[in-house]
């Protein structure tokens, strides 16, 4: 007799297991359901919106439609032809009569700066003028004249253009596609990078030094006292960051705290008070203070779940204290460590208050700078490949460390 | 043993971690080289804690432990040159096998080529020659566990530790490691303290056993000693089982006695721990010393039982009777050719030695 198994074929039994499976997943899937579209409506669209516009502009296309279409037929050398300066004449009444001729003129002024006037000023007369628009409008302002600005306008015209990514890159766009350096005194983006690249390196390091000694403590310490020391890193960590940063203000600042002892134990003379704030050594001490528990906790959990037997062993089999730590204990923290220090390094690197607040000229980041772009120049796109940038440096430096230490190495507790 | 000093030597040593409960009380223990020590007691009776302050993992309160006659209370662990096998193994997780080998040979500063060797022949002795290169997480317990004892020898000490070292294993792993580590020790003559709190490993690997209970060494004897003259109630009821009886000494003649029962019925028994009449005591009786049918006349002590239970065991069968008022009385019946066949609620006569019933204290 053969068994009922036997007759099953592959197909049927997969089909079968399938639809066992099926209900489960469906569960799961609908556990997840809520927080998915949360994350969707409120995170991902947003922000892939956001990052799109990176590369994505239509301010100048949407207003300027019939100089658009004519400019891309326009091979960026000759002369301007009559149909686009009666395109050019089209569209700017109709953009006068919306209001939006000021998008357009910002548009344009961020590839040649100067020519945001000519716009406005252009646009107010532009109804009044007649034919040949070849003539009258360069009547108006002769800068019409000057082939850069219509560059400058077909730059402007494409829809989808490296041209943001290129100016966070410290590079030009030029009309006719060429991607060439941006002038020297122009390229601050670059500076910018290193130095957020830098300050979130020895923040990093700064955290290290600091927490590792703090987080051994905490492990080894009786439960009752490293309960209470615990408190204490957590303390700051429940406390707004806008009050601490505001805090290493009173602390630092010329007249602070640290400068009047400094100077009443006559270390510093009154008229010499060191500068430690309003610097990149001001955002270097508040960042460590603030990011510390990042790099404690990862490290305290990691550390309580080494035995101490394992140093005894160590010790019993001949190892003096320096060995049995350097050779057996510390290389079985590097989980935590390596948690802690990417942990902390990708909230620097993104770090914002703490720099706008104490950083002073020296010591803000990218991020500072991308808020700027956002809130006050108003150049969306820029900030947005700004932003675009930092996530791939962040990206390339996480592949970095998975295939120098393992990301599977990391225990975040 | 040996007519030499002592290897290991405590010497009133005392033991207290909070400064109000001595967790050791006044220990004397000397080691003999190439013994096989065992210090067994319930959890909490302090022989853990004589096992590290031996290794030098925690301080004495008092007295001096001497090793090879030297002091070694202010000797750092590390320079004691102590082997020691931890309850978990404690092998290095980051490192081969071969490389925690390696790490006591690597620490004295050897050659490479006397560490390849040594390591390589630590290994062949636990039999795992091929394992060298293995993670100790890619090895099965008992593998990991002969690691251990491996790396506690590698470097040739003296005296190895074991701080009970086979908990983790199942049962049978646990008796053929038991056999292992019995038979390394009588090959390499290496001193070993062992601490247990499984009576029969503590029998099966010992060369002498120290009981251990309420911070105090109840008794110091080779295993047969333990189990067949146990000095007091305690060792009596730890090691192996046992049926107990109580009464009072009415009549002490040298090493004999009598004891009487609550119940009024005489029991003629060794005086272990007796010295008068009047002496309360417990009496002591090995459940395989119980004869069931005896041949009148031929062991003094012969009273009726009912059997209460039969628990078939293979080798043996568990017979719980009650007899003298009690109703937790262990007979066992060996399962040989010619055994008495019981059935529950019959009453039969059982009888015993008077050297088998040993009159403790109370």
């Amino acid at each position: 007799m053969t068994s009922t198994a036997d007759v099953i074929d592959d197909k049927l039994l997969q089909k079968r297991l399938d639809k066992a499976m099926f209900n489960r997943r469906l569960r799961a899937f609908l556990l997840v359901l809520p927080i998915l579209l949360f994350l969707l409506v409120v995170f991902i669209i947003p922000i892939g919106y956001f990052l799109f516009q990176g590369v994505y502009d239509k301010t100048f296309s949407s207003i300027m439609p019939q100089t658009t279409e004519i400019l891309s037929e326009w091979d960026a050398t000759s002369e301007p032809t009559e149909e686009m300066f009666a395109a050019l004449a089209v569209d700017m009444v109709v953009a006068r009569e919306n209001k939006t001729i000021g998008k357009v003129a910002t548009r344009v002024n961020r590839d040649l700066p100067g020519t945001r006037s000519l716009f406005t000023s252009t646009a107010r007369k532009v109804s009044k003028l007649e034919a040949p628009f070849k003539e009258s409008i360069p009547d108006v302002k002769d800068k019409w004249n000057d082939i850069e600005v219509w560059q400058a306008m077909k730059t402007a015209s494409r829809k989808f253009t490296p041209g943001y990514y290129a100016a966070a890159l410290d590079l030009k766009l030029k009309s006719d596609g060429s991607i060439v350096r941006q002038d020297e005194k122009r390229r601050i983006h670059m500076i910018l990078m290193k130095r957020t690249l830098q300050i979130s390196f020895l923040v990093t390091v700064f955290c290290l030094l600091l927490g590792y000694p703090i987080a051994y403590l905490l492990a080894t310490l009786p439960t009752k006292t490293s309960n209470l020391l615990l408190i204490l890193v957590l303390l700051p960590f429940w406390t707004s960051i806008l009050v601490r940063t505001t805090a290493w203000i009173a602390m630092l600042q010329a007249q602070g705290v640290v400068n009047d002892l400094l100077v009443f134990f006559g270390i510093t003379a009154d008229d010499a008070r060191f500068s430690l704030i309003y610097n990149k050594l001001g955002t270097l001490i508040a960042m460590t203070h603030i990011l510390l528990p990042f790099m404690i906790l990862p490290l305290y959990s990691v550390m309580k779940g080494i035995p101490p037997s394992y140093v005894r062993a160590a010790k019993s089999l001949g190892a003096t204290n320096w060995t049995a730590f350097w050779r057996i204990y510390a290389p079985q923290t590097i989980p935590g460590l390596g948690a802690g220090a990417i942990l902390v390094f990708i909230v620097a690197i993104g770090y914002y208050i703490t720099p706008a607040l104490v950083g002073g000229q020296e010591g803000t980041m990218i991020s500072n700078t991308i808020d700027g772009h956002m809130r006050q120049s108003l150049n969306w796109n820029l900030a947005a490949a700004l932003a675009g940038v930092l996530m791939i440096v962040v990206l390339f430096l996480y592949w970095l460390y998975d295939r120098i230490v393992g990301i599977d190495n990391m225990k975040l507790g | 043993m040996s007519e030499n000093n002592p290897l290991v030597r405590f010497k009133n040593v005392q033991k207290s971690y909070d400064g109000k409960i001595l967790v050791v009380k006044d220990l004397n223990l000397d080691v003999e080289t190439g013994e096989f020590l065992t210090m067994l007691g319930p959890s909490g009776s302090g022989k853990t804690t004589c096992l590290m302050m031996l290794a030098g993992f925690e301080p004495a309160t008092h007295g001096e432990i001497y090793l090879n006659e030297r002091p070694i209370n202010n000797v750092p662990p590390h320079k004691r040159g102590i082997g020691m096998v931890f309850q978990n193994y404690a092998l290095f997780p980051h490192m081969t096998v071969a490389e925690n080998l390696a790490f006591p040979l690597e620490v004295r500063k050897m050659s490479k080529s006397e560490r390849e060797q040594r390591v390589k022949r630590a290994l062949d002795m636990v039999q795992l020659g091929e394992f060298g290169n293995r993670r100790p997480a890619q090895l099965s317990g008992g593998q990991q566990q002969r690691v251990a004892v491996a790396r506690a020898l590698v470097f040739d000490p003296e005296l190895v530790l074991m701080d009970e070292p086979l908990g983790a294993l199942d049962k049978n792993l646990r008796e053929q490691m038991q056999y292992e580590i019995k038979h390394i020790h009588e090959n390499l003559g290496v001193t070993v303290v062992y601490v247990t709190h499984d009576q029969s490993e503590a029998l099966t690997m010992s060369n002498r056993i120290a009981v251990f209970n309420d911070g105090v060494i109840q008794q110091l004897a080779p295993p047969d000693d333990l189990y067949e003259r146990p000095d007091n109630a305690f060792v009596a009821q730890f090691i192996g089982e046992n049926n107990k009886l109580r009464g009072s000494v009415a009549d002490i003649d040298g090493e004999y006695c009598v004891v009487q029962t609550t119940e009024g019925v005489p029991i003629y028994a060794m005086a272990v721990n007796v010295s008068q009449r009047g002496d309360e005591s417990t009496l002591s009786l090995r459940p395989e010393r119980v004869v069931v049918n005896p041949e009148p006349g031929s062991v003094p002590n012969i009273f009726d039982a009912e059997v209460l239970e039969l628990i078939y065991l293979g080798d043996h069968i568990r017979t719980r009777v009650a007899l003298l008022g009690r109703d937790d009385f262990i007979i066992k019946v060996p399962n040989s050719a010619d055994h008495a066949f019981l059935r529950e609620g019959e009453i039969v006569s059982v009888g015993w030695l008077q050297q088998d019933c040993r009159a403790l204290d109370a």
